[in-house]
């Protein structure tokens, strides 16, 4: 315990050295920004800004990087509460109540609500990045192919909590998202799949041009369509924050998603995009009215937040002690690391204690600069709500476009993205909502990579999956979630609820 | 009145032409593609080596990653730039050696498309196991792969990549045939290897080396004639008893064809100044990096290893009956 003391002194001494102070700062309020204006994501702007990190000390590197990632998380959740858009896998369910809230003149307490329950959640997420590091980056090891589809399998299994109409529906959603998955080249034989003869097409498809298509893009349609007005915003700021009604009812869900995102966020392999996915199904099944969810409910804000923020944090855990990055922005990170000679690995800690260190305190630091930067543009991004739809659309669409070329420089993306928007436009007239098959798709990759492997692996027997205790548990809990979403009783109450 | 024009016009052309002139190559920024991710291995190197050239040239050299299909997708695009010397690309064993045999549509021919600028450097492919394999060195791991290969499993990072093609060679050397699983990147890869799922695998030193020294993983030889200065101990594949396994995954400047030869000198003598200057030499040796003899540097020299690279491993890659992705 001591020594965890002397370390944190060591972190926080590098940390708030002033030019890591402000590199902090300023990673934190480009990430917010980038974050914010749909389509532009952290990879395409941390790519930008490797340059600029040449000339940096790596420490004062990475804690810029970091602030950017992290930052972003933060303005992802501001353009998925306020325009509907999830600029981020793990957003795509701060959409389903965030904006409903926005919608009911309550944008500022699901904003505020974002942002203590990422702060709460960062907070404790660095905590077990700084003393349980070490010793959990091993458990994440026992997690071979067979464990990781049965993860995945679990995942898909929270869409039928996630669907918010017919179960019927969410589950063609959930396998045209698969299918989507599947798009491109095969992973052992290199054979192009649904490609249809387009080149650009053999990488598969880019979640960004799905997310901006199925949710921007529609979003626009959607609203262009409809004779609604804009939504009313209130003027008086004081009462843009959550109440203390609002803190009682999101204090749970904060600290249940911190937990989820905590333990999913140490998984290689990005296990922290089912986080969020997995803390809302929590909270709707855990509430004692889950039919008041998708319809503006607080808890579905805090904990799918707390949650992502967390394995935001803990993903940190895979890279700094094993070396292995977890997801593309991770990948970044080694770079960075790489071009000052740092190679990230098992010894970091050991050989740049000032480096580990200093990046752990700077989370912190950097989740309490997140916060003071964003409670008090709380009542800013609100009052962005009230600029008019004939600006607001045209920039969204505008900023979409540029986001989405600026990712593999690709004309051909920007169409897809258009494409997409169409699409989820019709689906949507139908009752087909975009959630499921973003989640089918984050997941189908991996749930395919994974099933493959463990099955080379095993030499084609299915034996392992039920065989190995961890892998066979996961399995168990998917069972139990679908015998309980689709028990008729459960079912009927359901439709009733669908209904009214 | 006509002379008059005509002397006019001859006058014009000629400051016109000293103008194009007075600014020599280069006048504005280069762009350089790197067909990969920003962060990998190529994207390092590129910025580490673009950085002094930048100093060299007195413009800046800006990356551009265009990543895809092993890496074929961004040089095809660069294949087809303007040969004015203002888009060159960071070439790779991948792209230029492995592709034809990996790729049937591939949209360019790695010895007729190019002009060659000159090796960056080396990074030699080392044979990894997971770390309670048993076998103590390299003759043994040798003799296990041999006696059990239907129970082995070798791990890659994807069709096309550098752990997919070096260790066609090395099972196609040693006559054997493992279960080969495919993994989408070489973190996943050695993630598994870390854990035990799968028995070896082959990559390159900047991916696995930290993950031997902090012991996670065995390293049985490095397939180059020296040992590598950041990881002495490893035994070259000669010492350890398989001389006939030499891979390294090198990286290379190409312009695009005809690229006029002085702006591929000037490239040239940039790259070197580079490749001498001691920071950078020691950036490039932190990673693992061999960098290339005075022989090597050379377009000319960078022509002939593209074409000895082809004869090498297209019969390799074309036995495994894979194609790229």
């Amino acid at each position: 315990m001591g020594e965890l003391f002397d370390n944190l002194r060591l972190g926080f001494a590098t940390a708030l050295s002033l030019l890591n102070l402000a590199l902090c700062l300023g990673g934190c309020l480009i990430g917010t920004l980038i974050g914010v204006l749909p389509g532009i994501g952290p990879i395409a702007t941390i790519a930008m800004l490797l340059p600029i990190t040449f000339n940096l000390e790596p420490t004062g590197a990475l804690i810029l990087l970091a602030g950017i990632y992290y930052g972003a998380q933060y303005g992802g959740s501001t353009a998925a509460i306020l325009v509907n858009i999830p600029g981020e896998a793990t957003s795509v369910v701060t959409v389903l109540d965030g904006h409903p809230m926005a919608r009911q003149g309550r944008g500022g307490a699901a904003l505020g609500i974002a942002a203590i329950g990422s702060f709460i959640a960062g907070t404790i997420g660095t905590l077990v990045v700084a003393g349980l590091g070490v010793p959990l980056s091993e458990v994440a090891l026992w997690f071979g192919p067979p464990e990781y589809f049965s993860l995945m399998l679990l995942g898909l299994s929270l869409a039928i909590v996630l669907a918010q109409g017919s179960l019927l529906k969410a589950g063609a959603m959930v396998l045209l998202g698969l299918l989507l998955s599947t798009i491109g080249a095969d992973l052992e034989t290199g054979q192009d799949r649904l490609t249809f003869g387009f080149d650009d097409l053999s990488d598969g498809l880019d979640f960004a041009v799905l997310a901006m298509g199925m949710f921007g893009f529609a979003e626009v349609l959607r609203n262009l369509e409809s004779d609604e007005p804009q939504p009313k915003i209130e003027s008086k700021i004081g009462r843009l924050l959550p109440s203390r009604a609002d803190f009682k009812q999101a204090l749970g869900p904060i600290l249940r998603g911190t937990g989820l995102g905590a333990v999913l966020g140490i998984l290689p392999g990005n296990g922290a995009v089912l986080a969020p996915f997995a803390s809302y199904a929590l909270e709707k099944r855990v509430a004692d009215d889950p039919s008041r969810f998708g319809k503006g409910a607080i808890e579905g804000v805090a904990g799918p937040e707390a949650a992502n923020n967390a394995g935001a944090q803990t993903a940190f855990i895979p890279l700094l002690t094993l070396g292995i990055p977890p997801n593309a922005v991770m990948a970044l990170m080694v770079g960075a690391m790489t071009i000052h000679g740092i190679i990230p690995g098992p010894q970091v800690i050991t050989n740049r204690p000032d480096l580990f260190w200093g990046m752990v305190a700077s989370m912190w630091i950097g989740n309490l600069a997140l916060l003071a930067i964003n409670l008090p543009l709380i009542g800013l991004w609100v009052r962005l709500l009230r600029v008019p739809y004939r600006l607001m659309f045209p920039a969204i669409l505008v900023f979409c476009c540029i986001g989405i070329y600026s990712l593999n420089n690709r004309p051909s993306d920007v169409l897809l993205m258009a494409g997409f928007g169409l699409a989820a436009h019709c689906l949507y007239k139908f009752g087909f909502e975009p959630a499921p098959l973003l989640l089918g798709f984050v997941l189908g990759r991996l749930l395919e990579e994974k099933l493959r492997q463990a099955l080379v692996l095993s030499r084609g027997s299915f034996l392992p999956f039920v065989s190995r205790p961890v892998s066979c548990g996961l399995l168990l809990v998917a069972l139990a979630v679908l015998i309980v979403a689709l028990l008729p009783a459960v079912s009927k109450k359901r439709a009733e609820v669908s209904l009214s | 009145m006509k002379q008059m024009q005509l002397a006019t016009l001859a006058v014009m052309a000629f400051f016109w032409a000293g103008s194009a002139q007075a600014q020599p190559y280069p006048s504005r920024p280069i762009t350089e593609i790197v067909p990969f991710a920003a962060g990998g291995p190529t994207d390092v190197i590129a910025r580490i080596t673009g950085e002094y050239m930048s100093k060299v040239l007195g413009q800046q050299i800006v990356i551009e990653n265009m990543k895809g299909a092993g890496g074929t997708t961004g040089i095809t695009r660069g294949a087809q730039a303007k040969a004015d010397g203002y888009t060159i690309m960071m070439g790779h064993m991948g792209t230029h050696a492995a592709a034809p045999a990996l790729y049937p549509k591939l949209k360019y021919d790695p010895t007729k498309d190019f002009e060659p600028i000159g090796l960056v450097v080396g990074t030699p492919i080392l044979v990894v196991a997971k770390k309670d394999f048993p076998a103590k060195d390299l003759k043994e791991f040798m003799a296990y792969l041999k006696a059990n290969q239907s129970k082995l499993n070798e791990a890659h990072a994807g069709v096309g990549s550098v752990s997919f093609t070096t260790c066609s060679l090395f099972d196609s050397q040693l006559g054997i045939k493992p279960a080969r699983v495919a993994y989408g990147g070489t973190g996943p890869a050695l993630n598994d290897l870390m854990g035990g799922q799968v028995d070896y695998m082959c990559d390159q030193i900047v991916s696995v080396a930290e993950q031997i020294k902090g012991g996670k993983i065995k390293a049985y030889a490095i397939a180059t004639a020296q040992r590598s200065p950041a990881l002495p101990d490893v035994p070259t594949t000669k010492e350890a008893g398989m001389p006939e396994f030499q891979a390294s995954a090198w990286n290379a400047l190409f312009a695009p064809r005809g690229t006029p030869k002085e702006v591929v000198a000037k490239l040239n003598d940039a790259l070197l100044k580079a490749l001498d200057d001691p920071g950078t030499r020691q950036r490039l040796l932190d990673l693992g990096g061999v960098l290339p003899d005075p022989s090597e540097r050379s377009p000319d020299a960078l022509a002939r290893l593209v074409k000895k690279e082809i004869e090498r491993w297209t019969p390799v890659l074309k036995a495994t009956g894979a194609i790229g992705e």
